[in-house]
Parts: structure tokens; C-alpha cells; sequence
């Protein structure tokens, strides 16, 4: 069981652009409201409680407050410095909550997971129409701020990296090779989760790719599992998902928005709607790993881990 | 050994999985500059159109691969490679097929693999240089997640009998999959395809001791594959075609047998086995199966006597047959540019006037490219190409219909498009600007991250008819509702264009329409653009059309009543209560060492340089990055160096010629907060005559338990305290000469330097506030007499005190200008004017309050409801709709 949306849950606190900058950034340059992930840094308490409140709610996994934190995206806010930081005070604090609620049930550990969002560019596809061959960030380029964010998810003490939200394959594959560069120096294994965003009603990724040439295009690193997250509802994720089921060599994960955002970006499905459709997932043995994306809450996650708790796991078929 | 067998598996946008089942898979390879003279001319030219047209053909072809190689003397390999492969990437009807990176230098395959986000096949290593190298590539070819095609070479040489062919074999892949954790199906050996029939003794086996040693690594290395060049086999019968083709065939039938998978053919240089002439078959597989000593003197003798029949295999081109429309309507689907001129051509022919063929034949295409696009039957890559055709036709068109009008090209319309403040998203706006102007609009496109004061002055400038607005992040929705306000708060007339893919037909009812009483549409896609704007922009209909969207908008916001929640504001007096509170009783306040207004006439710019912050000056020239990291940047250092010796250069100018002249006035003043929110301004040391009395906002959001609503007024110590508290307030401007020196410039056709002496001004202005600020603190307040900071720790901010402009997020209200400008005299002593929106002119000057208070600090103050409007209004003796209007941005709903 893994958790829900950590924006949802932040919106609730209607942060001001001073409780953004919090005591560290108080006279830092540029407007900073709508950076979620130095909460970590500025309002630790807040997003301790929001981990507390998923555990609580049923989630094995909580990922970290990371989304964003790799150079590339926070150049928007002007934090480019401040990554590994961020990084590491989100882990870190991830990891205390975990380890607090492990230690009043010793039997059901509790764990955390490096959210490694997408950036804001994409290296398959160039911004420019009029220039086709652009492209606005290299491989490179990605490649070590990738590696600088992992880098310090490691060292903040997260037990599983999740590549998410992957619009642009090429961009993931960036963050694959940055890993599989660190485990390689640290001579370490850390299980790599990596989940993909299936756009509209095309049925395939942001970058043109369809859920199989997706997860081919992956598998070339032993993931401990491959899904699919965002964009869509637990309803239109359902046909993906079983392509997934059907091919992958590895465990099959979904984390799903609490349904189709409604015209103003809002989320409407209601926990028992969700945990209604997961429970299709569950009877087709879809799914390994379960959780919520964008406008899904702790009540979410309990609902679909009260759903859960009678089936079994996807069995994972290594021949595939 | 694992013994469970499995496949290789790759993928292009789409995946391809070799199976058993899925007979031979074969190769493209005119994309190969080795191998194509046509293509290597084409890439040294630079006409990528035709050279993805190659590889286009291929895919329609038949080829599930195609193989990619920039390998020559004369060319950047690596950067046509890279080049090249973005430009397929951007072709989903090529890119749907797997990529072959084809290089003999590992730098050329490595720069490919980092490119394609599908699973490609490199082509190829060896042992040739060494195991050691041989692993390495291999670790990294893993790391990128591509198959691997192995050379049977090693360090001896290339393997040219069956033995060595099996021996290199088996040592390469034990090596890969032990060794290197290589999956076995990712492993495809290339045992090397020899020419027969040379009329040599020792090339006699060449054919059938591939096609052994093809077998036996089927049969004994698990799960790898085998491939090769096909046509090598035939090499002696150059000429031929007839005999070549039959050669081909015969020899892929044994070795596919054996288990050649994968191959690298002509499918044009292929005969169907079965339709082999006999006696032409028996002479061609005597020798390559080596059946008989004098086999090859055999086929000679009859080669001589065989016609060539070559066969080209025909890319599907019945399309071509079809009607005109429907030839035009497939170009722009498929986005297909080769007959387009041709056909539009024959349109214009038959039209009684050429702009008919844009209306009609061309958006007869589009339309149905929208239909496509809105039910996830295209996608966007798809759609961008559908635009260039469409770009090229018109492009055709024109001439003759500026003809048609005697000479006078008259554009329907000039429309302003830009991607809101914040968002960088934009294929949408560029969409939409190509398909406009596709339709005969004159765009003005701004670009993104564009600041509302660059939308609304380019429009005036412009004088537009109409504005569109993009963004896809939802922080963006809340830029156009303010760019709605500001529409109406200066009095626009023209409709606004609302798109992208965050917005919505309900947002635009509800949020952006009411801010604005003339038309406000939401356009859902960009092929509905040209529809939209061109009813809005119908004299004739447009009254109609505006009114019936408006009815319909009412319509929507009707529904959403019911429904919508509210962000919570506290009553004025709440938030007064939860001020941001600083203990006087505990707060020393430096009694300032200069009290009164200074004026700074013609001020030395040369002590500015050191205090320039470069970083917004290459922003303002749309490079990303920090200075100076910037000029080593790999992407824009170039550009970036250029650019910043350029501006030295000037920078040197304007310091020796002193083209330009920096003018400052600012004041210290005692003064005390009254009334909470109000500030004092005293004209006498005993703080009885109230000078000027400056007007803050307060923060209304309701907060969480413990933080305060913030006002600047905060940050002054209250008048019934008794303590005597100070503020101060400056202007400085180093615009004059900025004007005069663009427009010399522009009459020069130099825009370069126009706009160099712009952002220069500006970075001067900049500078000069930083400047002044840190002598205020230090010597004419002297409250920060002992700071010692750097330029980098000036930018960021790092010292006591802060210099909030109004405009900006902590005093939105802009009219606090004319207070400064009454208490400083602005205009009179140094001449900066406010114009009728109270912006500075010249543009590059700086305005603003001095607070001194250590516990101040830059906040915004959100959004305030009409409450605090109405005791805004009251404060500043102004009536409330004028309040109103300057303050709307910030009115809650």
C-alpha cells in the first residue's frame, strides 16, 4: 500500500507565500508560493503530519515531499542550490515518521520511498515547432540532476527510489541511468520503483509511446516495479494497467487520481468511488502496489487498503 | 543456464517483440550515408525533408527497424546523428518503428542511445579492441537499455571460417551475459556476410558456413539472435539485379532455416523464392550451399543469359489516386508535404479566386485533423506536422493572392498570442499561431513567461484585434483572470482568446468572462481557433456571436453557483488584531544620521558596474541560467558569452560617451503607523504636521493559528507607542538617453542594439537602487553600518531592512506612487513621470519604500475583499469604484 497525493493534502494548510519561505528563505528573491517541496525545509511539521496521517490511514509507503526537487524544476523557483537539501531534509523527515509508526507496530514495517518526479522538460520532444530537432534539456543534462537528487534521497535514508509521473520516456531513462550509476559507486541495491503517465485518450504517453513499447523501453534495469500513476483516474488507467499485468516481468503498481479532474483542476471522486474501481484491479490480480496520485487523501487510501486487505498480490512471472 | 527461452523485445513509439512467430525482421538501411549515396547527400546538404523522407519510405515500406549511420569523413558524425534522430523523433510514423545506431565510433552510438527514449539496437561491438573495452561499452549499452548487435572480430581479426565464427561466438557471450549481466535476447550476432562467387577458392564457403555457424549459435547460446548484411552475399554480380535478387532470397531461405532473425536487406533487391526461375535456382544454390567444384563458373555462364527484371516494392501510393480533396485532406493528416505544392496548385487552378483554396480545401483538411486530434485518434507531434504542410500550401498561395488584390497583401487580422506570466508551456500558442497564420492573421507572438504589463503594452502597440492567451499549469489560470482585469481596467475592447490545456470552458465562464464586458472565448483546441477568431472578427456576425457565447457563459456560471466553495477572508478588523507583531518595547531604532530629501544629479554610473545583477539581463534575451555559470553553460555559453561581450562593449560606451544619465531622489523621514494600516509621514522633528500619510494593504487570507495578516504599516512603530520610529522612500532612474539611443538604433534596422541599450538601462536601474539602498543603510540612516556584503549577497537579499515597490506583491496598490511623488517631488527634481497606469518613465527606473525595521520582510498581500476596498477608499479620499478599479487584481471573489 502505498500513499496518497502530498499537494492535495498541502493545499489543505493554505500556505501563505511567507509560511513557503518559512524562516530560511524569508528574504529570498523570487515568490516561492507553490514550491511544495521546501516545505520539507520550511514547514517540516506539516508534512511529518501529512506522512503520519497516510501511514495511519493503512500506507506501507510513503514517498517523499521530492517531487520537484531536482535542479531543472527548481529553477523556476530559483533554488537550484538548495537541492540536495531538499532532498534531504524530505527524506530524512519521511523516514523519522516511518520509523515512529514502525516502531508501535513492529510487525507491519513501514517504509519510504524517493519521489523522483519528471522535470519540467522533456528531452524527446522540442518545445519549438518550427524547429522539430530542438530540444530544451539533453540526456546529460538530466542525467546529473538526476544523480544529485538520488543522491541525497540515499543519504536522507529512503528504502526504495520511485521514478514517477513519466511523461517522456527518455527522461526516465535519464534517471535509471543516474541509479544504476550511484548503486554501481556505492556498490549498494536499492529497489527502483518507476511509474509512467498515460496523457489522454490516445492511450499512450505524453511522448507518443504505447504502454508496451513504454515498459520495454524500461526494463532494461530489474525494477522492482513498473505502473502507472496521474493523469487519469483509476477507471481510464484500468486497460494500461492490464497491459502491464500481462507483460511485466516485475511487480505492477498504480497510483491513480482520485478520478478525472473537473474543469477547475479539482478532484471529485470520493474515497468509497475510488476503492470501488481499485477493487476491479484487485479481482483482475492487476496490481502489486496501490496508492493514490493527484486529489486523493488519507480517507482514499483507507478505503482502498480496507478494499485490499482481502486480496492477494499480482503473482509477478519473471518469464515475461 | 536459464533455460526458459525469451525474446527480444524493442520498441520505437511502439513495441516490436521477435518471436518465433515473426519470421524475419528486417532492417532498413538507406538511412546508412555508407550505403546510400543518395542519403549521405542529403545529410552533407542538409535537407533533412528529404532525407526523413528516406526513412519514411522505408517504415511505409516494410522495414521494422530501420538502421541509422552518419559514419563519413566529411561529416560532424555526431551531431548529424543527433540531428537526424531528434528529427525522426518528431515524426510518429517513422519514430513508431525501433532505431539501429549505427556507428563504427562509440562516441557517434553513445550521443544516438542518449536521444531515443525507445529501446534501440546498437550496432555494433567486438572484441576487436579488447575485452576490456568490449565490456565497458557493453556496461553502458546496458545502463541505456539497448540491444546489441556483436561482430564476430576480435582482437585477431575478423571470423571468416565457421570455426572462428562459433569460437568468437561463444567467448563473446559468455563474457557478455557472465560477466557483464548482458540479458542473452538483447544479444544479436552479426557472423559476417562474405561474398560467393568470387572465382576464389578460399570465398567458396563463405554462404554456407555462415548459415552453419548461424545455426549453431541457435542451438547452443540461449535466447540470442542473428543478423547481417544480406546483400554482401551477391557482391560479385554487381550489375545484375536478377541474379543478385535470386542470390538474396536463396540465401536468406537457408539461413532463416538456421535461425537468422534479423537481417539487413534491400526489400526492393528481393526475389520471392518461389517465383526463382528453376534453372536460375539450381545455379544459385549450388553455390550458396557449395554444392559442386565449378558452381560458380556455372552461375557466370548463365548470369550472362538472365534479363534483369528489377523489381521496386511500391510504397502505398493509391492515395495519389483519389480526388483532390481528399489527396489535400490526406497531405495535411498525415502531415505529408511531397505533392502538396502540386496540389494545391491544381485547387488554385480550378478556384475562382486563390484565397477559396485556404478557406476551403485547406480547412476542409484542418478541420477534419482537428476532429482526429479531439478524439485521441492524433496526436500532437501529428498535429504540428499537419500544421507545416499546411504552412508550406499557404506559403504557395500567397503570391497569388496578393495578386488577386492588385499587389496588396491585407491581413485578416493581427492577433496577439502569449503564454501567460510563469508558464513555459507553448506548443499550444505555437499551434495556434502557425494554423492563424496559415489563415492569413498577422500574429504577434510574445512567447512565454510574458509579464501582463508586455501583453497589454504590445497590444496597445500593436494595436491587435484580438489577444490569446496559453498556459497549461493551473497557477496560470489565475494570470488570464488578471489579464481580463487589466483588459477592462484600461479600457480594451478587443475579444481574448483563452487556451491551453489547464483551461476550460467553465473556468473561462466563471472566472474570466465576468472580469471583462466584451468577448471573452475559451477555444478548446487550436484547429477551432481559425473559426472562432474569424466570427469574432466578422463585422457582420460578430455582435450575435459575442452576445451568444456571453448568454452562454451566464449559463455555466448559473450552474457553478450552486456548487463552488470559497476560500475563507477574515474581517478587516480580524486581521488588524492578527498584525504581524514586533515588541517595541524591546526593538532599538537607529535615530537616522540624515533626515530630509536628497537629490542625486547625474550620478557616476561607472560605481553601478560592480553592482549590476547579470542573471535577469540574460533572462531578459531568453537565456536560462545564473551568472556567470551561464557562459560556460553547455547549452547557451556561447550565446551567452557572445551576448555578455557585446554588452560590455556598450556598457563601456554608455560609461565613456555617458550616453546615458542617472538621476536618484530619496528621503528619510520620521514617521509612525496610525490607525494600524496607515503610515504618518511627519514634517517636523516633534511629529506634528503629518507631511504625507501612505496607505498599506493587509493581508485578509484567513491563517493558520500563530501567523499573522501582514501590512507594511507593520513594520513602523505605532504613533501611541511614543516611540519615534522613521521610513524613507526613493526613486532612481538611469533611463534618460534610453529612448533616444533605441530609436537611433531602430532607424539602423539594428533591433540588436535597441534592444541591448533597453535591458542595459534597466540593469542600471536596477543596480542603482541596490546601490543607493545600501548607502542609506549604512551611511544616511546608518543602521547597517557594520554590514560587509558581497555583490552576490546584495542580490540575494541578505541584509537588514527591505525596499518594497508599489506594484509588487507586498503594496499592489500602484497609486502609492503619487504619494511618494508628492512627498519626494519626483518629477520636479528629477524628472521620472508616472504615466496614466502609474508606470515610470523612462521605463528603467525603480521606485519604493525604505523600511529599516530588522523584523521587516517582502511578503505579498493576496487577496483582500471589498471590506478593506472600502476602508481603502476611504483612507486615501478617493471614491470607491476608482479604489476598486486599481485594486481589482486583488479583490477576492
Amino acid at each position: 500500500m502505498l500513499d496518497g497525493a502530498m499537494g492535495t493534502m498541502i493545499q489543505q494548510y493554505k500556505f501563505t507565500e511567507e509560511d513557503y519561505r518559512g524562516e530560511k528563505f524569508k528574504d529570498f528573491k523570487v515568490s516561492v508560493k507553490g514550491n511544495n517541496d521546501m516545505l520539507s525545509i520550511t514547514q517540516p511539521e506539516a508534512i511529518k503530519e501529512i506522512h503520519r496521517k497516510y501511514l495511519n490511514a493503512g500506507a506501507d509507503i510513503i514517498e517523499t515531499n521530492t517531487f520537484s526537487s531536482t535542479t531543472i524544476a527548481m529553477a523556476d523557483y530559483k533554488m537550484e542550490e538548495f537541492v540536495y537539501e531538499l532532498n534531504y531534509q524530505s527524506a530524512k523527515i519521511a523516514k523519522e515518521v516511518a520509523q515512529e509508526i514502525t516502531a508501535l507496530n513492529p510487525d507491519k514495517p513501514r517504509f519510504v520511498a524517493g519521489s523522483i518526479g519528471p522535470t519540467n522538460r522533456t528531452a524527446s520532444m522540442s518545445p519549438d515547432v518550427n524547429d522539430p530537432g530542438f530540444r530544451a534539456v539533453t540526456f546529460n543534462d538530466l542525467r546529473v540532476a538526476y544523480r544529485q537528487q538520488t543522491e541525497a534521497l540515499i543519504d536522507g535514508g529512503v528504502d526504495v527510489l520511485l521514478v514517477e509521473t513519466v511523461f517522456d520516456t527518455l527522461n526516465a531513462k535519464a534517471a535509471l541511468f543516474a541509479i544504476e550509476e550511484i548503486k554501481a559507486e556505492r556498490n549498494i541495491d536499492i529497489p527502483v520503483m518507476l511509474s509512467g503517465t498515460i496523457t489522454d485518450a490516445s492511450g499512450r504517453t505524453l511522448s507518443g509511446q504505447t504502454a508496451e513499447a513504454f515498459l520495454i523501453s524500461v526494463s532494461h534495469i530489474p525494477l522492482l516495479t513498473v505502473g502507472f500513476n496521474c493523469a487519469l483516474g483509476a477507471k481510464q488507467l484500468t486497460p494500461h494497467l492490464e497491459v502491464l499485468a500481462q507483460k511485466a516481468a516485475f511487480g505492477v503498481s498504480a497510483h491513480p487520481n482520485a478520478g478525472l479532474p473537473n474543469a477547475f483542476g479539482e478532484y471529485d471522486e470520493t474515497p468509497d468511488q475510488m476503492a470501488s474501481q481499485i477493487k476491479e484491479y484487485l479481482e483482475k490480480g492487476l496490481i502489486n502496489i496501490i496508492g493514490g496520485c493527484c486529489g486523493t487523501t488519507p480517507a482514499h487510501i483507507k478505503a482502498i487498503a480496507e478494499v485490499a486487505e482481502g486480496f492477494e498480490p499480482r503473482k509477478v512471472d519473471s518469464k515475461n | 543456464m536459464n533455460s526458459e527461452k525469451k525474446y527480444l523485445k524493442l520498441s520505437g513509439l511502439e513495441p516490436l517483440i521477435i518471436t518465433p512467430e515473426s519470421n524475419f525482421i528486417n532492417v532498413g538501411e538507406r538511412t546508412n550515408v555508407a550505403g546510400s549515396r543518395k542519403f549521405l547527400r542529403l545529410i552533407k546538404e542538409e535537407k533533412f525533408d528529404e532525407a526523413l523522407a528516406i526513412a519514411r519510405h522505408q517504415v511505409e515500406g516494410g522495414a521494422q527497424i530501420i538502421d541509422i549511420n552518419m559514419d563519413d569523413g566529411l561529416l560532424e558524425g555526431k551531431e548529424a546523428m543527433v540531428r537526424f534522430m531528434n528529427l525522426i523523433a518528431a515524426e510518429p510514423d517513422i519514430a513508431r518503428v525501433p532505431i539501429m545506431v549505427d556507428s563504427s565510433k562509440w562516441e557517434i552510438i553513445e550521443a544516438g542511445l542518449q536521444v531515443a527514449q525507445g529501446k534501440c539496437v546498437v550496432n555494433s561491438i567486438s572484441l576487436k579492441e579488447g575485452e576490456e573495452q568490449f565490456k565497458e561499452h557493453a556496461r553502458k549499452i546496458k545502463m541505456y537499455g539497448a540491444a546489441v548487435i556483436v561482430m564476430a572480430f576480435d582482437e585477431v581479426g575478423q571470423a571468416d571460417n565457421y570455426k572462428r565464427r562459433i569460437e568468437i561466438s561463444k567467448r563473446s557471450y559468455d563474457i557478455l551475459v557472465n560477466e557483464v549481466g548482458f540479458a542473452s535476447e538483447d544479444i544479436i550476432f552479426d557472423l559476417n556476410i562474405f561474398p560467393v562467387a568470387t572465382g576464389m577458392d578460399e570465398h567458396r564457403r563463405n554462404a554456407i558456413d555462415f548459415i552453419e555457424a548461424t545455426r549453431w549459435v541457435r542451438e547452443n547460446l540461449p535466447n540470442a539472435n542473428v543478423s547481417g548484411g544480406v546483400s554482401n552475399v551477391s557482391f560479385s554480380f554487381r550489375g545484375n539485379n536478377a541474379v543478385r535478387e535470386a542470390m538474396h532470397s536463396v540465401f536468406l531461405y537457408y539461413a532463416i532455416k538456421a535461425g537468422m532473425n534479423i537481417g539487413i536487406v534491400n526489400p526492393a533487391m528481393l526475389e520471392v523464392y518461389d517465383d526463382i526461375p528453376k534453372d536460375l535456382l539450381e545455379h544459385v544454390e549450388d553455390v550458396i550451399l557449395d554444392r559442386r567444384d565449378d558452381a560458380t563458373e556455372r552461375l557466370l555462364d548463365f548470369a550472362e543469359s538472365v534479363v534483369s527484371t528489377a523489381k521496386e516494392r511500391k510504397v502505398d501510393m493509391s492515395w495519389r489516386e483519389k480526388p483532390l480533396q481528399d489527396r489535400i485532406t490526406h497531405a495535411l493528416v498525415k502531415g505529408l508535404d511531397e505533392f502538396i505544392i502540386e496540389d494545391v496548385e491544381a485547387a488554385r487552378l480550378v478556384a475562382e479566386k486563390p484565397i477559396e483554396v485556404i478557406e476551403g480545401n485547406l480547412m476542409i483538411g484542418m478541420n477534419v485533423v482537428g476532429d482526429l486530434f479531439g478524439s485521441g485518434k492524433m496526436f500532437l507531434p501529428q498535429v504540428v506536422k499537419s500544421a507545416r504542410v499546411m504552412k508550406k500550401a499557404v506559403a504557395y498561395l500567397l503570391p497569388y493572392i496578393e495578386l488577386d488584390k492588385g499587389g496588396v497583401s491585407q491581413a485578416n487580422g493581427k492577433i496577439l498570442l502569449a503564454t501567460v506570466k510563469g508558464d513555459v508551456h507553448d506548443i499550444g500558442k505555437n499551434i495556434v499561431g502557425v494554423v492563424l497564420g496559415c489563415n492569413n492573421y498577422d500574429i504577434v507572438d510574445l512567447g512565454v513567461m510574458v509579464a501582463p504589463e508586455k501583453i497589454i503594452q504590445a497590444a496597445k502597440d500593436e494595436n491587435v484585434d484580438a489577444i490569446g492567451l496559453s498556459g497549461l499549469i493551473t497557477p496560470s489560470l489565475d494570470e488570464m483572470v488578471y489579464l481580463a482585469k487589466e483588459m477592462e481596467r484600461q479600457n480594451f475592447e478587443v475579444p481574448l482568446l483563452i487556451g491551453g490545456a489547464t483551461t476550460s470552458k467553465a473556468h473561462t465562464a466563471v472566472k474570466i468572462d465576468p472580469q471583462y464586458k466584451n468577448a471573452v472565448v475559451h477555444i478548446h483546441d487550436a484547429s477551432r481557433a481559425v473559426t472562432v477568431v474569424g466570427d469574432l472578427l466578422n463585422k457582420r456576425i460578430n455582435e450575435k456571436y459575442v452576445g451568444d457565447i456571453k448568454a452562454d457563459y451566464v449559463k455555466v456560471r448559473k450552474g457553478f453557483a450552486n456548487r463552488s466553495s470559497r476560500k475563507e477572508y477574515v474581517k478587516l478588523t480580524e486581521a488588524r488584531k492578527n498584525k504581524f507583531k514586533i515588541d517595541w518595547s524591546e526593538t532599538t531604532i537607529k535615530k537616522p544620521n540624515f533626515e530630509g530629501v536628497q537629490v542625486i544629479e547625474d550620478f557616476d554610473l561607472t560605481k553601478l558596474v560592480d553592482y549590476i545583477d547579470w542573471s535577469p539581463f540574460f533572462r531578459t534575451w531568453e537565456l536560462a541560467g545564473k551568472y556567470p555559470a551561464i557562459l560556460k553553460d553547455e547549452v547557451v555559453g556561447e550565446a551567452a558569452t557572445n551576448l555578455f561581450n557585446d554588452a560590455k562593449l556598450m556598457l563601456a560606451q554608455i560609461l565613456n560617451e555617458k550616453l546615458l544619465t542617472a538621476k536618484a531622489v530619496f528621503g528619510i523621514f520620521p514617521a509612525n503607523s496610525v490607525n494600524d494600516d496607515d503610515i504618518e509621514i511627519y514634517g517636523d522633528a516633534e511629529r506634528n504636521d503629518v507631511n504625507v500619510q501612505f496607505v498599506t494593504l493587509r493581508q485578509q487570507l484567513k491563517k493558520k493559528e500563530g501567523i499573522p495578516n501582514i501590512a507594511l504599516a507593520d513594520f513602523v512603530a505605532p504613533k501611541e507607542t511614543g516611540i519615534q520610529d522613521y521610513m524613507g522612500a526613493f526613486c532612481v532612474s538611469t533611463g534618460f538617453g534610453t529612448a533616444e539611443l533605441a530609436a537611433e538604433f531602430e532607424k539602423d534596422h539594428d533591433d540588436y542594439n535597441s534592444i541591448m541599450i533597453k535591458a542595459l538601462a534597466d540593469r542600471l536601474a536596477e543596480a542603482f537602487a541596490e546601490y543607493l539602498h545600501e548607502k542609506v543603510r549604512k551611511e544616511y540612516w546608518g543602521y547597517g553600518s557594520d554590514e560587509v556584503l558581497s555583490n552576490h549577497e546584495l542580490i540575494k537579499e541578505d541584509y537588514k531592512g527591505i525596499r518594497p515597490a508599489p506594484g509588487y506583491p507586498a503594496c499592489p496598490d500602484h497609486t502609492e506612487k503619487l504619494t511618494i511623488w508628492d512627498l519626494l517631488s519626483v518629477k520636479e527634481t528629477i524628472g521620472v513621470e508616472l504615466t496614466d497606469s502609474l508606470a515610470m518613465w523612462p521605463a528603467a527606473s525603480v521606485s519604493g519604500y525604505y523600511f529599516g525595521n530588522e523584523k521587516s520582510k517582502y511578503f505579498g498581500v493576496g487577496k483582500i475583499t471589498q471590506e478593506q476596498v472600502r476602508d481603502f477608499a476611504e483612507r486615501k479620499n478617493m471614491d470607491f469604484e476608482t479604489a476598486k478599479k486599481w485594486l481589482n487584481p486583488n479583490l477576492a471573489d
